[in-house]
C-alpha cells in the first residue's frame, strides 16, 4: 500500500452515523470487559452475594458456577505433549472450549476476549494516527511454526515451556492472581506492535491465534463481502483489518471484471470476525452470516444474492 | 508474502525453500531459548511450597494449567500464584510458610479444585500431603537450644508430640539444666509450615523446606541389616561366627 488511510471509517461515520460505524468494535470492548469484569467480581460476589461463584479461575482453565469446567484447548494439548494424563475435568473443559470456538468462528477469542487486543489494537491505531510506515515484515505463516513449536517442545523439555512466556495467559492471570512485573510484557508486545511489526503479534506470531485459527477453518459464523458490487474500492476495510491478506479474495471481481453475483464469504481461516471491516464500509459491503447447512437453507440464499436477483 | 498468489503459480521453488529454511531456523533458535527457560524454570526457591496433593515437581510443571482455581479455593489466602519476579517457575501456585502457613483443612478443597491432576484429587487425609518437612536448620540462634524455655513450634504444631517433640539434652552452658530440643519426626511432618511461622526469631530457625532439599536418601542397593532380618524373621547371617581359639601351647582356657 502505498498510502496509510488516517481516518478509515470516517465515510461510514458520516453517511450511516457514528453508531454504525463503531457498532462491532463497541460490541467487542464490551465483550472483553465483561468476560474480565465476571472473572473479577467471582470472588467477591462468592464472599458476599449468596456464595454463588459465577467463574473461577482464568483463561487458562476456569470453572462456570462451581460445575462447567473450561480449559484452553492449546493448553490441554501441551499436556498430553508433556506426557500428563490430563484429568477428566480438565479435558473435557477443553473439548467444549473447543466445539464452542469452532461454532463462533475460531478466532472470534482473538477479538472478542484475549486481553492483548485492545493493546494491538491501540498500537494498530496510533500506528496510523501517527503514520509510522516503517514495519519489519514477518511472514504470516510464523505463527505456525511457532504453533509447531509450542507443541513439541513439552515433548523435550517435560514442562509446559510455552506457558512460562504466553503473554495471552500471563496477562490474565497478571490482572486477576497479581500482575507483578508482568505489565512489561505488555508493554513490549505494544512497542513491537508500534515500532518494528505492523500488527506482528496477533497477525504474525501468536500461536494461539494459529491454534483458533485452525479450529474455525470450517466455522459456520464468517464474515460475509455478500454486496460487494457495491465495493468503491475505498480501501477503509484495508486499513482497519488485522488480516489485510484475507480481503482480496472477497473483494476481487471474477474474470471479466464488474460487479458479480455470487457472494463471497471470507473463509479464509485468519479472520477473527472483529466485524471492523463491517463497521467502517460506507456501502456496506459486508455483514455476519451464519451458514449452517440445514436442509431448507440453501449457501447461496444471502440477502444480496436475493436483491441481485430481483433487480 | 503479499505477492503469493492464492494458487501458489508465482511462488518459486527457490523462493520456497529459502523461506522455509529461514522459518524453520528461526523456530529452531527460538526453541533452544525457550528450552533453555523451561530448564531454569525447574529450579525454585527452598522456601516455595507447593500445595498439598502436589505431583512431583518434574510432573507437577508437566500438569500445572496455571489456572488458580485452587488459589481461589484456599479458604486462608495461603496459595499465591507466581509472578514473574517470583523464585518458583510463573504462573504455578506455591506458598510461603513463613508468611501464611497451610491450615490443613480436612475436606482439602484446593486439590479437590484442580482440573488437570496437578494437585491429587485422591488425597482424602490432610495428614498424608507431604508439602514440605520442617527442619531445625539453625542449631546456634534457636532459643530452645541454648537452654531456654521457647518451644513455641513444638506448641503450635498441629500433630504435637508426633511431628515435633522435644528432647531433654543436658545443658553444657549452665551445667546444671535441661534443654528441651524440638525434634521433627520426617515419618509424621506434612509441611504445613506452622512451626516456621510461629518461631519467635527474626529469622526463623525452623523452616519448612520441600522433601527432596530436606532429606537425604539411601543408596537404592542399601539393606539395613536389622530391618532385613525382621522381614526374613530371622537373621541373615546364621550366627555369629565362632573362630578357633588360637592359644601359647600348653595352656588351657
Amino acid at each position: 500500500m502505498s498510502k496509510q488511510k488516517r481516518n478509515p471509517g470516517q465515510e461510514a461515520s458520516e453517511t450511516l452515523g457514528w453508531w454504525h460505524a463503531h457498532r462491532f468494535m463497541i460490541l467487542r470492548r464490551l465483550s472483553q470487559i465483561t468476560v474480565l469484569a465476571l472473572f473479577l467480581l467471582t470472588p467477591w460476589l462468592g464472599a458476599n452475594w449468596l456464595g454463588i461463584h459465577l467463574i473461577d479461575g482464568n483463561l487458562s482453565s476456569s470453572r462456570i458456577l462451581d460445575t462447567v469446567p473450561m480449559t484452553d484447548p492449546l493448553l490441554a494439548l501441551q499436556t498430553l505433549a508433556a506426557l500428563h494424563p490430563l484429568r477428566l475435568t480438565a479435558a473435557a473443559g477443553a473439548l467444549l472450549v473447543a466445539g464452542l470456538y469452532w461454532l463462533i468462528g475460531g478466532r472470534t477469542f482473538c477479538s472478542w476476549v484475549c486481553p492483548i487486543n485492545p493493546v494491538t489494537d491501540l498500537a494498530g491505531v496510533l500506528r496510523r494516527k501517527l503514520d509510522i510506515r516503517t514495519s519489519h515484515r514477518l511472514p504470516r505463516t510464523a505463527r505456525y511454526w511457532l504453533l509447531g513449536l509450542v507443541l513439541v517442545l513439552p515433548l523435550v523439555t517435560g514442562v509446559l515451556a510455552w506457558e512460562i512466556v504466553n503473554p495471552v495467559s500471563q496477562v490474565y492471570r497478571g490482572l486477576l492472581f497479581g500482575m507483578g512485573s508482568g505489565w512489561m510484557l505488555i508493554v513490549a508486545i505494544f512497542l513491537f506492535d508500534l515500532l518494528v511489526s505492523q500488527r506482528g503479534w496477533c497477525g504474525h506470531l501468536c500461536p494461539l491465534g494459529a491454534f483458533y485459527s485452525l479450529i474455525g477453518k470450517a466455522s459456520p459464523v464468517k464474515v460475509n463481502a455478500s454486496r460487494r458490487e457495491q465495493c468503491d474500492d475505498c480501501m477503509d476495510c484495508y486499513a482497519v483489518c488485522p488480516e489485510p491478506q484475507i480481503l482480496p479474495i472477497a473483494l476481487k471481481p471474477a474474470k471479466g471484471g464488474g460487479p458479480v453475483l455470487n457472494p463471497s464469504v471470507l473463509n479464509k481461516r485468519d479472520c477473527t470476525r472483529c466485524g471492523r471491516c463491517i463497521d467502517v464500509c460506507a456501502k456496506q459491503v459486508f455483514d455476519f452470516q451464519m451458514n449452517i447447512k440445514f436442509s431448507r437453507q440453501a449457501p447461496d440464499t444471502s440477502r444480496a444474492t436475493k436483491r441481485s436477483l430481483a433487480k | 508474502m503479499d505477492k503469493k498468489n492464492d494458487k501458489n503459480k508465482t511462488l518459486s521453488r527457490r523462493r520456497f525453500l529459502t523461506g522455509t529454511a529461514q522459518a524453520a531456523c528461526a523456530t529452531g533458535l527460538l526453541g533452544l531459548g525457550l528450552t533453555y527457560i523451561a530448564e531454569k524454570s525447574k529450579v525454585h526457591a527452598a522456601q516455595a511450597l507447593r500445595p498439598p496433593g502436589a505431583l512431583p515437581e518434574d510432573d507437577f510443571l508437566a500438569a500445572c494449567l496455571r489456572c488458580g482455581l485452587c488459589v481461589r479455593d484456599c479458604p486462608w489466602d495461603t496459595l499465591k500464584l507466581a509472578k514473574p519476579e517470583d523464585p518458583i517457575a510463573i504462573g504455578t501456585p506455591y506458598f510461603n510458610a513463613r508468611e501464611i502457613p497451610c491450615e490443613m483443612c480436612e475436606d482439602i478443597p484446593c486439590a479437590k479444585a484442580c482440573p488437570s491432576g496437578a494437585l491429587d484429587h485422591h488425597l482424602d487425609d490432610i495428614n498424608e500431603a507431604r508439602m514440605g518437612l520442617a527442619v531445625l536448620i539453625d542449631r546456634q540462634n534457636c532459643l530452645s537450644l541454648q537452654g531456654l524455655r521457647c518451644e513455641v513450634c513444638y506448641r503450635v504444631c498441629p500433630l504435637i508430640d508426633e511431628a515435633i517433640t522435644l528432647k531433654r539434652t543436658h545443658n553444657e552452658r549452665t551445667g546444671a539444666h535441661t534443654s528441651f530440643e524440638p525434634v521433627v519426626n520426617p515419618d509424621v511432618c506434612i509441611g504445613c509450615g506452622k512451626c516456621e511461622k510461629a518461631c519467635v526469631l527474626e529469622e526463623a530457625a525452623i523452616k519448612v523446606m520441600p522433601r527432596d532439599l530436606a532429606m537425604g536418601e539411601l543408596g537404592h542397593h542399601y539393606r539395613l541389616g536389622w530391618e532385613e532380618a525382621e522381614k526374613a524373621g530371622k537373621p541373615l547371617i546364621p550366627d555369629l561366627l565362632d573362630l578357633p581359639d588360637r592359644l601359647p601351647e600348653g595352656t588351657k582356657l
